[in-house]
């Protein structure tokens, strides 16, 4: 348009020299202008293609592929999905899975197959503690009501956690071409519904375990001679010194209020995800409480061995609470020298029991 | 039988998130679910890149090796799928998936998730009748011969999807034009061999 204009105004002689002369430079200017254009286009398209690209879509570089497997999620990152805290790339999965794979899964198995095939072993060869002088008849408190029903509610839990979370780790190389999609769907479903359900219900059990048995698993000194005789296991005849809880009770308990314990505190950051707690956060507490759940299972096969088949008349202090005061002289010297006075008949165990209840005492002296 | 694998073009891709509303609306995936999200590293600065990212469908897929109830199979086409009639919601798969594919609808106490989804290649999944695939896993494109539709919507083609071989084509033509010396295979010992990366160091 403006070109035009300055070329019509040529055809106009009459107006003022000086002014003819300005538009001309004007209107040359203007050409040049609309020209140069044209040439810088032409210049443009046949610039370097490797210059162009770098400006116009700038490459990729090692440096920006490093942050990504960084897991980077700083001020200038974003995701497109609600919510969402997730880096690029989730590298501590690998991690995750190599350790809950390759080490958790096969080593947990060696734990506790290893465990229950050595305690067989040691059936075998060495046999059960029979109690070495004849049972008096006299019975000594030494689990109340209270503390039974305790007991064998956490026994109870724990076997059904053990069982439904050795499940999750190893049912599907089992169960699933044993049974079919139909039976091991409805299985591993269930495994994992109680699982997570009677798993905080096993933590509380467990903490007033805990609390109310402290106090009977001090260590004391003689606990190292009765573990440097392996608690008199292994000779016939041989009963180191011990009070109301040996040494072998006092590492299970022990044990339970740490791995125990971190055990429970690793279940409920899986068990609870509504807390927010992030992806990373859940990855180390599954190897933490696989970890502590197979170790605790492999042990307690011990403690059950010990309770039931491995010791005479262990048993029945978790059944009807009483002992036998043999088994107290033998086992437990310490402690029955306080309590034998307290040794009553078994006809006398039967009518405190068949009164309400309350005619027994509700806790037994510590040692 | 094809390999079918996702590829995004981190140097294409405009971050228009199309291919996360296509996914929503091919598959009806449920509310709070994105089975793909697009993700923007160094956002507003020069070296601003974002890439779209979902279910790779892993040759080794970590998901499949963790999974405690085995619902996981990978298809003839190397898709991995999953059956959410096995799925309990326990997580292991979203604990170890490199990409942050697998989404629960759920996250609540006694780690109550529902069951997983995640993307299926657009190829849906097992079930007993067409209507009931769909509900669960969202539309089987795969079986009408079509791709994926984030990747047939992309509008810059920096998502690709299909066979790995094709993919793999595309894209080493893509980077040997963009001038990469190596052809974009870097540390690989065929690049010195491979004539579009041999003519592309002659040409740069």
């Amino acid at each position: 348009m403006t070109v035009m204009t300055a070329q019509a105004s040529t055809r106009a002689p009459s107006i003022n020299t000086g002014w003819v002369r300005y538009l001309w430079r004007m209107a040359m200017l203007l050409v040049l202008v609309v020209f140069s254009l044209g040439v810088s286009q032409v210049a443009v398209a046949q610039a370097d293609p490797e210059r162009e690209m770098i400006t116009a879509a700038p490459g990729i570089s090692a440096d920006q592929w490093r942050q990504v497997r960084s897991g980077d999620t700083s001020s200038n990152y974003r995701d497109s999905r609600h919510d969402s805290n997730y880096s690029l790339i989730n590298a501590s999965g690998e991690t995750w899975r190599i350790l809950r794979n390759r080490w958790v899964s096969p080593f947990g198995l060696i734990a506790v197959f290893g465990m229950a095939s050595l305690i067989a072993l040691f059936y075998l060869i060495v046999g059960r503690k029979e109690l070495e002088a004849p049972r008096t008849g006299k019975k000594i408190l030494r689990w109340p009501l209270l503390m039974r029903s305790l007991h064998w509610s956490m026994a109870t839990l724990f076997i059904v956690l053990a069982l439904t979370g050795m499940n999750l780790l190893y049912g599907k190389f089992i169960f699933r071409p044993l049974f079919g999609d139909a039976i091991w769907g409805a299985m591993i479903s269930a495994s994992k519904v109680s699982h997570n359900y009677l798993g905080p219900l096993f933590a509380i059990l467990l903490i007033i375990m805990l609390v109310s048995v402290v106090k009977k698993n001090i260590p004391r000194k003689h606990d190292l001679e009765w573990l440097k005789q392996a608690g008199g296991l292994l000779k016939k005849g041989q009963h180191p010194d011990a009070g109301f809880s040996n040494a072998g009770e006092k590492v299970w308990f022990w044990l339970l209020a740490t791995v125990g314990l971190a055990l429970v505190i690793s279940g409920f950051v899986l068990d609870f995800p509504n807390w927010g707690q992030s992806r990373d956060t859940m990855q180390w507490a599954n190897i933490i409480h696989a970890v502590c759940g197979l170790g605790l299972t492999a042990v307690s096969l011990g403690h059950i061995y010990i309770g039931t088949l491995g010791m005479e008349g262990s048993i029945e202090g978790m059944t009807t609470g009483y002992v036998d005061e043999t088994w107290a002289k033998e086992h437990h010297s310490l402690w029955y020298e306080e309590v034998k006075d307290q040794a009553i008949t078994e006809e006398e165990v039967a009518a405190r029991k068949a009164g309400d209840g309350h005619s027994e005492p509700s806790a037994t002296r510590t040692s | 039988m094809a390999q079918m694998k996702f590829m995004c073009d981190a140097e294409r891709c405009i971050e228009c998130n199309g291919c996360v509303t296509a996914c929503k609306n091919a598959n009806d995936v449920e509310w709070g679910i994105q089975r793909r999200r697009v993700v923007t590293l160094n956002d507003g600065e020069a070296d601003e890149m974002s890439i779209s990212v979902a279910c790779m469908h892993c040759d080794d897929a970590p998901c499949m090796a963790v999974c405690p109830t085995d619902c996981f199979y990978k298809t003839d086409d190397g898709i991995v799928l999953h059956d959410k009639d096995l799925c309990i919601g326990c997580g292991y798969c979203l604990y170890a998936c490199p990409f942050g594919a697998p989404q629960f609808p759920k996250q609540n106490a006694f780690g109550e998730r529902g069951k997983m989804d995640k993307c299926t290649f657009c190829a849906g999944g097992p079930a007993d009748s067409k209507e009931e695939e769909y509900a669960k896993y969202g539309s089987n494109r795969i079986a009408e011969g079509k791709l994926p539709l984030c990747a047939e919507m992309c509008s810059t083609k920096a998502l690709l999807a299909g066979n790995a071989q094709d993919v793999a084509d595309i894209f080493r033509q893509r980077v040997v034009h963009r001038g990469h010396k190596d052809g974009a295979w870097s540390n690989n010992p065929q690049a010195s061999t491979d004539n579009l990366a041999y003519d592309a160091a002659r040409k740069g």
